[in-house]
């Protein structure tokens, strides 16, 4: 019998009785060869995420997990929206750090990341500023969203078409929290 | 049966109450008394056609051999909580005039794809066995079967006077199985498919246009929201022409919103309606043409009968506010398959000042959580389902929603609700507002959570709940949880009859204190839980007392199973794997299944399944 149950406390993912194999948490998002050179803030970002207290959403589903009948997820499985259009717009989830609600946003009523930015900014009542390459962005929010393959990227990386098709949500973190490398 | 110890041997011969009496004199000197007995018994079998409570029933029978025949005479409505408790045998030898039966299948974790398929609970042999039995049978309720088309084709030919169908999470049927209920019960009132998976065919069935199409019909309540098959619309709408009982009408949802209008002004004393889709399935840009849309709002207000609204399958959000006239009527209001948001919720919502029960998805976010808390004082029942069943670190509803739940709805009841993250001072909150509460679900979809704001377990959370909330007979936990969690559940939770359990816990004494201190446990569902072999064995002085008990992914041993089977030979110890492919677990079983039983291994288990 442990003395001290650190184990049976820990958070981890994997079964109980399993043993320390976990390869879904520790190689997520740190290795991106593929992804855009400008990404050393990306790369950081996810760091960041991956040491936060909660597991990152896995991609493989534990089965039955949570407890929807499959019925009712198959049926709302239509309108998920990670790429779906509804009607004529690409809607996508936001969340801001530190905001009570999840927002939507249309990202085709945007013609650019400059739109975008003031559509977000108008949201969430908060400054958010230009994005520059070299220096990211100089206020107090970044903006990052989450691709295609899940990773978390900063905004802005990207020409706006390609990220119109890549991006499945967003989140808007506090500066602080995104991790220069 | 055995004969009765009063002395004096008699013949029994009673159909009805009164029966005839007879009886034999024995030599002079000797007093007989076989009279009184008979006489006795038909009076307690003239009362007992007035019980009608299960519970007390049971008790009766428990009295001795006179009254359990008695009763077993009486009997009219069987329910079975589980179909492998016993056999239909043994069942028809009982009993002898059943007029409707309940019989429940699957345990609830099926629905969450935790149980192979064809692991059993087939209604084939209760269906020929009460064809023999049971020739006026009216009712039957199934929940979690497997009912083939030949099965609804026995139920369609075995029973003369048969008046009511609902399947309740079954599958196994498609059209063709509805098609010959509808053909062949003329006295039809109910015919209920509540969330069954009605298998889809090539050639579907017009089973709508099999109804008789003479005269009126009995109906009274016709849902097939859960058929995926569109219906013949014109036999529909000549079908709600000539049932002027209907009073329940819940439709599928290829039925567009312009049918809807069909049905509703042919139809202005339905009580339930399920809508369909809500949806005119018209291109936006598409012309309408020449076409009117019909004035929807007036068809609604017309209806003033309406007291239960659900459907709303594929809304299209614009046309929500034409519900309006309806909501000051409302007790039941299901959104569940509705994506709207906040602002398109908030001026439907404000109208429902009697709702009762409401069902929604986490789309409406705690704005409109909120909003339901200002409005239905009243609230008995709440679900919240989350739009996107998958893990996230935020969702659209949180503490913030559960504590406005909390202070506006004091009378609620019964409450099941998805979200991302809580705090325990949602929860403690909600225990001492609603102390009503008998139902507690909460599913943090996020496993392994503490509370958000203080990275605690959620223990005192569900601690207070079980203490304050003195009623709770079922309760549903998540998050991170401790020991301290299920001591209390044991120490508080002695009402409580079933547990369902996810990602919790720190080992065996979580489980001992559940097994020990719930006193009125049934029903007990673990799933990924460091519950163990000395767990388990400490809830052997109760697993008679339980309907069952499930427990997959956790640290039980086939040893272990095999000690709890030798020790209680009338429990059927199920052990199998969910999927073939799974690697090995070790020792460790991945499910086990068991429950009380007054017959025999079931001789209907695949192979994959071991009883032990």
């Amino acid at each position: 019998m442990d003395l001290i149950n650190f184990e049976a406390t820990e958070l981890r993912l994997g079964l109980p009785g399993s043993t320390d194999d976990q390869p879904e948490i520790k190689s997520t998002t740190s290795h991106k060869t593929n992804k855009r050179s400008s990404s050393e803030m990306v790369s950081s970002v996810s760091d960041e995420h991956d040491s936060s207290r909660s597991p990152p959403p896995t991609k493989a589903q534990v089965v039955g997990w949570p407890p929807v009948r499959s019925y009712r997820k198959n049926i709302l499985q239509g309108k998920k929206n990670d790429q779906a259009e509804t009607g004529s717009g690409i809607y996508i989830k936001v969340s801001m750090d530190g905001a009570p609600y999840l927002r939507k946003v249309d990202l085709k009523v945007y013609q650019s990341y400059g739109e975008l930015m003031k559509g977000l900014q108008d949201m969430f009542k908060c400054i958010i500023g230009l994005y520059s390459e070299m220096e990211g962005y100089k206020s107090e929010y970044a903006p990052t969203y989450e691709d295609k393959d899940g990773d978390w990227m900063l905004v802005g990386d990207v020409p706006w078409d390609m990220f119109l098709t890549s991006c499945r949500r967003l989140r808007i973190m506090k500066s602080s929290e995104v991790i220069e490398s | 049966m055995s004969e009765d110890n009063s002395g004096g041997g008699k013949v029994r011969n009673s159909v009805s109450g009164a029966g005839t009496v007879t009886g034999t004199v024995a030599g002079a000197g000797e007093y007989f008394t076989a009279y009184p007995d008979q006489v006795l018994e038909n009076v307690i079998e003239n009362v007992l056609v007035f019980l009608t409570s299960r519970h007390d029933r049971s008790t009766v029978s428990l009295v001795c051999k006179s009254w359990y025949r008695a009763e077993a005479h009486t009997r009219s409505d069987l329910f079975i909580g589980n179909c492998y408790a016993i056999a239909p045998k043994r069942v028809t030898d009982r009993f002898k005039r059943i007029r409707s039966i309940a019989l429940k299948g699957k345990p609830r974790f099926a629905d969450f794809s935790l149980l192979p398929v064809d692991w059993g609970a087939y209604f084939t042999p209760w269906a020929h066995a009460m064809a023999n039995a049971y020739r006026a049978l009216e009712k039957i309720y199934l929940k979690r079967m497997l009912v083939t088309d030949d099965d609804l084709a026995v139920i369609a030919h075995s029973f003369v006077n048969f008046k009511e169908i609902v399947l309740v999470c079954c599958e196994g049927f498609g059209t063709t199985g509805l098609a010959l209920v509808a053909s062949h019960c003329r006295n039809l009132r109910v015919l209920e498919l509540i969330e069954d998976d009605v298998s889809v065919s090539v050639d579907e069935v017009d089973w709508i246009s099999c109804f008789p199409t003479e005269g009126t019909t009995n109906l009274e309540s016709l849902c097939f929201d859960c058929v995926e098959a569109e219906v013949n619309f014109d036999a529909l709408e000549r079908l709600v022409a000539r049932s002027p009982l209907l009073k329940k009408l819940k439709l599928n949802t290829p039925v567009s919103i312009r049918e809807l209008y069909k049905l509703i002004v042919r139809a202005p004393q339905l009580t339930h309606l399920g809508t369909g889709s809500f949806n005119p399935f018209v291109e936006i840009n598409q012309q309408q043409g020449d076409h009117q849309e019909p004035d929807y709002a007036a068809a609604f207000a017309a209806c003033k009968s309406i007291v239960c609204l659900s459907g709303f399958r594929e809304i299209a959000p614009e046309y929500f506010p034409t519900i309006v006239p309806l909501c000051g009527n409302l007790t039941s209001l299901n959104l569940s398959f509705a994506n709207v948001n906040a602002e398109q919720f908030k001026p439907v919502i404000r109208h429902c000042h009697k709702l009762q029960v409401f069902w929604a998805l986490d789309s409406i976010c705690d704005e409109g959580l909120q909003a339901v808390a200002d409005t239905c004082k009243d609230l008995r029942e709440l679900r919240i389902f989350p739009v996107d069943a998958q893990e996230y670190d935020e969702g659209p509803v949180s503490e913030v929603g559960l504590l406005a739940i909390s202070l506006g709805c004091r009378k609620l009841q019964s409450i099941l609700y998805f979200c991302q993250q809580m705090t325990n001072a949602a929860v403690i909150a909600m225990s001492k507002n609603c102390p009503d509460l008998v139902v507690f679900r909460l599913c943090i979809i996020g496993r392994y959570r503490p509370d958000r704001v203080t990275g605690e377990p959620m223990d005192e959370g569900f601690g207070a709940i079980v203490k304050n909330c003195t009623k709770l007979t079922r309760l549903a936990v998540s998050g991170m949880l401790t020991d301290r969690a299920f001591s209390y559940i044991g120490q508080y939770g002695k009402l409580v009859r079933t547990l369902s359990v996810a990602f919790n816990g720190d080992g065996d004494n979580g489980l001992k204190s559940v097994l020990e201190g719930c006193t009125n446990l049934q029903k007990l569902e673990i799933r990924d839980c460091p519950f163990g072999d000395s767990g388990l064995q400490s809830g052997l002085h109760r697993f008679y007392d339980m309907r069952f008990v499930w427990m997959s992914s956790c640290r039980v041993t086939r040893q272990g199973c095999l000690e709890v089977a030798r020790r209680l030979p009338k429990l059927r110890v199920e052990v199998f794997r969910r999927d073939e492919e799974e690697g090995e677990r070790g020792d460790f079983v991945e499910t086990l299944y068991m429950y009380r039983s007054l017959d025999g291994p079931r001789p209907d288990a695949p192979q994959f399944v071991e009883i032990l």
